[in-house]
């Protein structure tokens, strides 16, 4: 079953083409990692996903319902409204740099959307929020804030948060990028771990090793394109493309 | 004059001085946050550039800060009678005085409110929409709690300068503190109600600087 699909995805930000034609798709249950250089477009194409950004042409289909697609004229023609807030609500989205809410307890950054979007009890989403600190191996956390928390707790808690809204898919913009080095494998660990559960994931890494061992399907992107697309083995050990040669040779 | 009756005079002018501040602050910090969104107002009028709504507060914002309270004091005051020809009753100067300086403290306050909404990184907003709240849900829960906490010390100095600038109201002849106790002074020929309105003041905003003091370590509890 497919969780999402992109086709023919093109969005420039005053001239400069950032994604020129992006084609792709998610299977339910897979783990997509996305490398490139820096400035190659992968955290604009999550965010054109996650509607963060606005695509210009193309088209975007996530759990089956349209978000995006093109008119005759070549235009993006999106979903009304409420139907692009009921799609945005199958996706959970991690940010790099965390963007825990501060002035709110790690308990009350994960309920807060349970009980404001979703509607859920104070009980219930209490619970919810328990149990995936738990599983992050930070139980103990639930009353601290989110300045009193190492970088790489804040980022489990903001996993936590993203899971806590059942997301049927999650993603992950360089969720490690900004932890010091000894802190990137406990991130990648809760990653692991839920690939191992079968949640369909789509991360963009510089943690190649990582993409080579978890993913199921790894995108190479360059200047706005994507250059390969295909299983780990055949984007790490059999390319034969020259920029993909030289841009993994630096890891 | 007894001094019982000096005390009574000075005291009702200390009631009314009081009076003015807190109506001034209940009217301004709210009315503030409204021109600080039409002051960031992001519509448009025939050209994309034109910002309308922007345009008008940030011509109200120049007045009211580029021109002396005192004026815009009588001004509000004896307009009525000037511009439309009006009868104005000695009753009108505490609604004068107080929308004068709520006017002018909310243009003050305007500015240190956009001042601290716009410096909320991008992160918070994106965060909030991904988990899907509403735009009120994202000002009022996420966004305003935060940028309360980093305006704070501007707004203290402003309701500090507020508790001396009621004392202006005097043009007026609004019988507050400061008007009081001009008027025993000249009668008694002392310096004493002088004295006395300065301890006033004085300890006004000492409790004024401990009451925001305390609202401040309160927000203390996160970064
Ligand atoms: N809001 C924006 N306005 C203008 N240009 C933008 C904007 N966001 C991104 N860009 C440009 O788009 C290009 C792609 O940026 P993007 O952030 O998607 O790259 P990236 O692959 O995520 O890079 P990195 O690995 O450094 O995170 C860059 O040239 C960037 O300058
Ligand atoms: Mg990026």
């Amino acid at each position: 079953m497919k969780m999402l699909e992109a086709k023919e995805l093109k969005k420039s930000f005053g001239g400069n083409e950032v994604l020129k034609n992006i084609s792709f798709e998610v299977n339910k249950g897979d783990v997509l990692a996305i490398i490139g250089p820096s400035g190659s477009g992968k955290s604009t194409l999550l965010r054109c996903i996650t509607q963060l950004e606005r695509i210009d042409s193309g088209e975007i289909v996530i759990c089956g319902d349209t978000l995006v697609k093109t008119d005759a004229f070549g235009k993006a023609v999106y979903a009304d409204k409420k139907q692009c807030a009921a799609i945005s609500r199958h996706l959970g989205l991690v940010f790099q740099n965390f963007n825990l809410f501060p002035h709110f307890s790690v308990l009350r950054n994960i309920t807060e959307a349970q009980r404001k979007v979703l509607g859920r009890s104070k009980d219930s989403s209490e619970e919810i929020a328990r149990k995936l600190l738990k599983k992050m191996g930070l139980a103990d956390k639930a009353h601290s804030y989110p300045c009193e928390l190492s970088g790489g707790q804040q980022q489990r808690v903001s996993i936590a948060r993203a899971l806590a809204l059942s997301p049927e898919v999650l993603l992950f913009d360089e969720p490690t990028s900004a932890l010091d080095p000894e802190l990137t494998g406990e991130i990648l660990r809760v990653i692991r771990g839920l690939a191992s559960e079968k949640m369909t994931m789509i991360v963009v890494t510089h943690e190649m090793l990582f993409a080579e061992s978890v993913a199921d399907r790894v995108i190479f992107m360059d200047n706005g394109n994507i250059i390969e697309n295909g299983t780990p083995e055949e984007v790490f050990k059999k390319s034969t493309n020259e920029r993909t040669k030289a841009f993994l040779s630096k890891y | 004059m007894t001094i019982q009756n000096i005390v009574t005079q000075l005291g009702g002018g200390m009631l009314k001085t009081i009076l003015l501040f807190f109506s001034t602050l209940v009217i301004a910090l709210p009315l503030g946050l409204l021109v600080s969104f039409a002051r960031m107002s992001k519509v448009t009028f025939i050209s994309k550039k034109f910002k309308p709504v922007r345009l008008l507060a940030q011509i109200y914002i120049s007045i009211m800060r580029g021109t002396p309270l005192m004026l815009q004091i009588m001004v509000v005051y004896f307009g009525p009678y000037y511009l439309f020809g009006m009868k104005i009753s000695s009753s009108y100067q505490i609604y004068a005085a107080i929308i004068a300086f709520a006017i002018n403290y909310a243009a003050y306050f305007a500015e240190i409110y956009r001042g601290g909404i716009e410096s909320m990184p991008q992160g918070q907003y994106e965060a909030a929409k991904i988990l899907g709240f509403t735009k009120a849900q994202t000002f009022f829960r996420i966004i305003l709690p935060q940028v309360m906490k980093r305006i704070l010390p501007s707004i203290t100095n402003e309701v500090i300068t507020l508790v001396k600038d009621t004392s202006l109201a005097f043009v007026i002849a609004y019988a507050e503190m400061f008007t009081m106790a001009k008027r025993i002074a000249a009668k008694e020929t002392s310096m004493i109600p002088f004295v006395a309105a300065g301890i006033f003041y004085y300890v006004f905003n000492l409790i004024v600087a401990v009451v925001m003091n305390r609202i401040e370590k309160s927000m203390d509890y996160y970064k």
